[in-house]
């Protein structure tokens, strides 16, 4: 994986010594909390509820053991024991003392890692799909353009005051596992027919409180044009969009105001302007890249076969976990696995410093030492042999993190909600927990099938909500907590904003009121292999809010 | 019936304005009854804040319960405890230290 040079480590150390500098001034009083809030930003420091909140970038969700057990040092050091990772494939600490983030962010520096860009409106951590380099129906790796990205936008001077915060999305698979849809920008990493890479573009997609999916302005992007084009697109959006009005300040309401046919005449106009000039990606910078981003070497492995046909008569735990948690890999002896960070009841995407360190150790012992963190707030081990998988199996085990629930119900996305965030207008963790608890048996949820739910305490959507099969927002009115519900949203190369069904629900209501929509779903399916979105988009909303108001129009 | 709160600068850890400090705890915060008292706590925040003692100042709406300052607003309310779900952590973790 990637590698710090010489200019990456200088440039973290000295910013590292510029926030350290700035922390102390700010608490000698030198600086105000006016001058010191936009800089305590840019460094991912925020202020929440209870305490400060740190969030460190974790590049395109990668990271090693060394890096992961770092995280589970600053947990049990400065932090109470435990870390969130988030949908952007981040992590957040929710106790940081601000005097102790200038000593977090030197023991981060040390394992190449940091917190900048993680908020401000600048663009901020370029995620990818989280199998990338191990999934078998992948193109390319996606993380050495996600990267190439990256150096390119850290702090880029003429992008680090955009109209609003700016994220973009690299995918190489046609099944999209990155939900590039949703982003600001959008890239698809694809052959032409020459058998050439590039890459499809998308502008304009986003959640919060207007969701809009991604327009495609682009069908193939020649990979050397990569940057010249990515700046094409935010230069217009620096020049046209609005800062007039912070909810109206994203790409994506430019291009919905402007129109995609006018912005794309825009961007591509500016593009003629740069496209030959210095920022064409020389073949020799891609291939340098491409050289850190070398998958391991995977010695053939065949035995796995036989081992796992044994181990899973023995276990049916373990079976069920092999079908829920494990998929293909490019290679045939070897697969890559979810660790589920929802287990039932759990806060979804939290993980104790002993978790985090015990994850590292197996990722180290069997995974070549790579991992990764999902959008849908899980790890990832992306390279495994087949024949380890029982023993990290039953090392998962060993620290309650071998939830067989990958891609079902229980499988569910919150944001931390009113429990921790200042923004939050009502609790989202409890509403998950209860859910996860009412779907607790895996049968059960296996019968269900593929279901994604997702729940934001806010209309900021960061437990993109809109985008979830089933989607709860939790609003406040009138003094209590309120659950509004939505149907059919998606965030895969189908992507779709789902549909409000009808009123919201009461914090008792709600698990119930998602009991009825699961059941009547059972009820209307064609058969087990018709998920709960196909179902959805083929008989829309009516039977669903029959089930859900029916009682109600008849009492009244 | 309100009180001043805010988040101490050092740690970020929530507090409220009590007998002419900043108390870790909400239970026996300064009340202010009337629109001049209101004023009176907001001059002090504003001061505070000034002197970066504090960051994030705040009046909040209370009632008396038990004889204990208790927020109205569950959002102030998990301010004043912790998280919901983790009752180990924040104030409502040593429950000696909200009655005192």
């Amino acid at each position: 994986m990637y590698r710090y040079d010489e200019f990456d480590h200088d440039f973290v150390q000295a910013r590292v010594a510029e926030f350290t500098d700035q922390v102390e001034r700010r608490l000698s009083g030198d600086i105000t909390e006016d001058q010191f809030r936009p800089l305590r930003l840019m460094n991912g420091v925020y202020l929440q509820l209870h305490a400060y909140m740190l969030r460190i970038a974790v590049p395109y969700g990668t990271l090693n053991s060394k890096q992961m057990r770092m995280l589970g040092h600053i947990a049990r050091k400065y932090d109470k024991g435990y870390g969130h990772f988030t949908t952007r494939q981040n992590i957040q600490f929710n106790w940081p003392a601000l005097s102790d983030i200038p000593a977090i962010l030197a023991d981060l520096a040390s394992v190449e890692m940091h917190a900048i860009q993680t908020s401000g409106n600048c663009i901020r951590n370029v995620t990818a799909d989280h199998f990338a380099g191990a999934a078998a129906d992948e193109v390319a790796d996606p993380r050495p353009y996600a990267e190439i990205l990256r150096q390119w936008s850290s702090v880029h001077p003429e992008f680090s005051f955009l109209p609003r915060k700016f994220k973009i999305a690299v995918t190489g698979a046609e099944r999209d596992r990155a939900a590039i849809q949703t982003h600001d920008i959008g890239l698809h990493l694809k052959k032409n027919a020459a058998g050439e890479l590039g890459f499809a573009v998308y502008v304009g997609g986003g959640q919060g409180r207007t969701p809009m999916v991604a327009r495609k302005i682009r069908d193939f992007l020649p990979e050397a044009d990569l940057l010249s084009y990515c700046t094409a697109i935010l230069r217009v959006y620096n020049l046209y969009g609005r800062r007039d009005n912070k909810y109206k300040a994203r790409i994506k309401i430019l291009v919905h105001e402007t129109g995609v046919e006018e912005i794309t005449r825009q961007i591509e106009a500016e593009w003629q302007e740069l496209k030959d000039a210095e920022l064409k990606l020389p073949e020799a910078d891609i291939e340098a890249i491409n050289a850190y981003f070398a998958p391991p070497t995977l010695a053939n492995r065949p035995e796995g076969d036989d081992l796992l046909k044994q181990a899973r008569l023995d276990s049916k735990n373990f079976s069920q976990w092999l079908d829920q948690n494990v998929v293909t890999h490019r290679h045939p002896d070897y697969a890559a696995v979810t660790i589920s960070l929802k287990g039932i009841g759990e806060v979804p995407g939290d993980a104790t410093d002993s978790q985090m360190e015990a994850v590292a150790d197996i990722a180290e012992k069997y995974a070549f030492d790579e991992l990764r963190v999902s959008h849908e707030q899980n790890l990832i081990l992306p390279h495994v042999a087949r024949a380890d998988l029982k023993a990290v199996y039953d090392a998962l085990v060993e620290i309650g993190l071998a939830t067989a629930n990958s891609n079902l119900i229980s499988d569910i996305i919150s944001c931390p909600g009113l429990d921790y965030c200042a923004l939050a207008t009502a609790r989202s963790i409890p509403i998950a927990q209860e859910i996860s608890q009412r779907f607790a048996s895996l049968e059960r949820q296996r019968e269900i099938g593929e279901l994604k739910l997702k729940i934001s305490g806010c209309i900021n959507a960061c437990g993109h909500h809109h985008v979830g099969h089933i989607g709860i927002l939790g609003v406040e009115k009138k003094g209590s907590e309120l659950y509004q519900v939505t149907l059919g949203g998606s965030a895969d190369e189908n992507t779709s904003v789902g549909e409000i069904i009808g009123r919201g629900f009461s914090s008792e209501e709600i698990t119930d009121a998602i009991e009825q929509i699961v059941d009547t779903y059972l009820g209307l399916r064609l058969n087990p292999s018709e998920r709960f979105i196909d179902a959805y988009r083929r008989v829309g909303p009516a039977p669903f809010k029959e089930a859900l108001y029916a009682g109600e129009t008849k009492a009244a | 019936m309100k009180v001043l709160t805010a988040n101490r600068l050092s740690d970020g850890i929530a507090v409220w304005y009590a007998d002419g400090g900043w108390a870790e705890t909400v239970g026996h915060a300064d009340l202010a009854h009337d629109k001049a008292a209101e004023d009176r706590l907001e001059a002090i925040g504003a001061a505070a804040y000034a002197n970066n003692e504090v960051v994030d100042v705040n009046l909040i709406d209370v009632e008396m319960v038990d004889g204990l300052v208790e927020p109205v607003r569950l959002r102030e309310k998990i301010r004043a405890a912790g998280p919901t779900i983790r009752t180990d952590l924040g104030k409502q973790a040593s429950p000696e230290a909200i009655g005192a």
